[in-house]
């Protein structure tokens, strides 16, 4: 790890200009950061810690009814609030389906969304890498690529967003909130990671300074509370990032799709939202067919990377039993292994 | 740069001068305060061997700055018994023969102590086994250390029924 001047400011004002300056990083939690600092995948001259800002840690129930999450909020304060989980249970499902129960402690949720690909070739520092090297090329495109992108990548970068978290807060239109040197703005989180294109190092459209100070969803996402669901297939039952993940939500009258809300997870550098296939579920029968249609659709657009091609077949899967799990209905309780194929619809144990 | 950090470890305060801000606090733990109950396993967060508990909450130490916790209570593995008396999660990883090698104990059991205050698992084994996927036992003693949580997560909540002698 390199060294750094270490900074505590008091406020997010400080924060901001204490971070303006060029090589400057936030710190919160430090899940992420301080393990891509010690393996030197990222070296800071600065760091600003603000880990500490009271203003950032609270969830509130806004006065228009939506929820604001602040950006140091933990991904476990979050997951277990009741209130908050009655509303948004995809949600809490999806961040309870990532890392380990102490990550989940200290790892908030600015820091999820801002967290980096864990593509392998990128935490090497012997390897070609366009997004921690610019213009160096990529070592992952010839090397071991089986996790990579089938959605949304270029010859300069095939890596994958890992969070699970961003997945759900995707397909219901969550809204973030950022502050920088030039005052506040909000961009929709759809709209906040970057596909690689040429410039695989910019990964969001954060301003250098610029910091994440809340989520927002809206009171109108509540409205498919009842069926909201998280799927993710990891390579082990637990502790482990997708290989692949689905977000679906539904409004269901009569038997039909009155609305349909779908977000994919480990197939592209950003949360992908088929938005041709929300659209298609609409006024369908809540059936397989309809579910299988639209995972076509959602996937329409998909080719490998790499040694991934089972990815595309697997999506689609993905996204038919997530959609079925909502039909079914949101579980009672959050499932022993949330997120996990291997739960029953109810989340009951598998083997009782 | 001369950091200062103030901190409560196992219920006596501390303050320590810091000389270098990249110091964790699982170094500041087993170097500078000579608690090497807590283990340096991955250093990564990915082994659970360093868990202790930060304000109640268990973390991973090798992930976290030391100068970022000023002000915090923190708890290892030395604070949790009483005198010459086990805590309950000790004396069960003992009675359910939780352990081989015993490496990664500490941090199972500072990792144990922090599910049952969240309580969210209970005595389901398989909320438990998800509980704590964050500490890997390379002994693989796990059938042995649910059982201890199952047990201890009983005498805790004080409804320890009789078991056949």
């Amino acid at each position: 790890m390199n060294r750094f001047d270490y900074v505590k400011p008091a406020s997010v004002t400080e924060a901001i200009a204490a971070a303006s300056q060029p090589g400057a990083a936030y710190l919160a939690s430090g899940t992420n950061l301080l393990d891509l600092m010690k393996g030197n995948v990222v070296r800071p001259e600065r760091l600003v810690d603000i880990s500490r800002l009271p203003e950032l840690n609270r969830i509130e129930r806004l006065a228009n009814g939506d929820v604001r999450i602040g950006a140091l909020v933990s991904n476990s304060d979050l997951a277990y609030d009741a209130d908050f989980a009655k509303d948004f249970p995809a949600v809490a499902e999806a961040l309870l389906s990532g890392a380990s129960a102490q990550l989940r402690n200290a790892a908030t949720v600015g820091g999820n969304l801002l967290q980096r690909t864990r593509c392998a070739y990128f935490y090497d520092t012997a390897s070609a890498c366009n997004k921690r090297a610019p213009r160096s090329g990529c070592d992952a495109r010839d090397g071991e690529n089986s996790q990579h992108a089938v959605l949304g990548w270029s010859d300069a970068c095939i890596a994958t967003h890992p969070s699970d978290f961003c997945v759900p807060l995707a397909a219901f239109d969550a809204v973030v909130e950022i502050e920088g040197s030039r005052g506040r703005r909000e961009v929709a989180l759809e709209a906040l990671h970057l596909l690689p294109g040429t410039a695989p190092e910019r990964e969001s459209v954060l301003e250098p300074g610029e910091m994440i100070v809340a989520v927002r969803l809206s009171a109108a996402a509540r409205s498919f509370a009842r069926h909201a669901r998280y799927l993710k297939v990891r390579e082990r039952t637990s502790y482990a990032f997708a290989v692949v993940s689905a977000a679906a939500g539904l409004m269901i009258e009569n038997g039909r799709i009155k609305e349909a809300r779908l977000a994919l997870g480990g197939v592209a550098a950003k949360p992908w939202r088929p938005r041709a296939a929300e659209a298609l579920l609409v006024g369908q029968a809540a059936d397989a067919g309809s579910y299988q249609r639209a995972a076509d659709v959602a996937l329409a657009d998909a080719k490998p990377s790499g040694d991934n091609a089972y990815k595309i077949p697997l999506a689609r899967n993905i996204i038919v039993r997530a959609l079925h799990l909502a039909a079914l209905g949101t579980p009672v309780r959050m499932p022993a292994l949330p997120a996990s194929p291997f739960s029953s619809p109810t989340g009951a144990l598998h083997d009782a | 740069m001369n950091l200062t950090v103030s901190l409560t470890v196992n219920g006596e305060p501390r303050t320590l001068a810091l000389d270098d801000p990249r110091v964790t606090l699982l170094d500041l733990l087993r170097e500078r305060l000579q608690l090497t109950g807590t283990k340096k396993g991955c250093d990564r967060g990915q082994c659970g061997a360093c868990t202790v508990l930060v304000d109640g909450r268990r973390i991973n130490a090798c992930l976290q700055l030391a100068a970022s916790l000023d002000g915090a209570s923190v708890q290892t593995i030395e604070g949790v018994a009483d005198g010459d008396t086990l805590h309950p999660v000790q004396a069960a990883f003992i009675e359910h023969d939780a352990l081989q090698c015993g490496f990664c104990t500490p941090g199972q059991i500072m990792s144990t102590i922090g599910l049952i205050n969240e309580g969210q698992a209970g005595a389901d084994p398989e909320r438990i086994r998800e509980g704590l996927s964050g500490n890997l036992c390379r002994c693989s003693a796990y059938v042995g250390i649910v059982e201890a949580v199952q047990d201890a997560q009983a005498t805790l909540a004080g409804s320890k029924t009789e078991r056949a002698a």
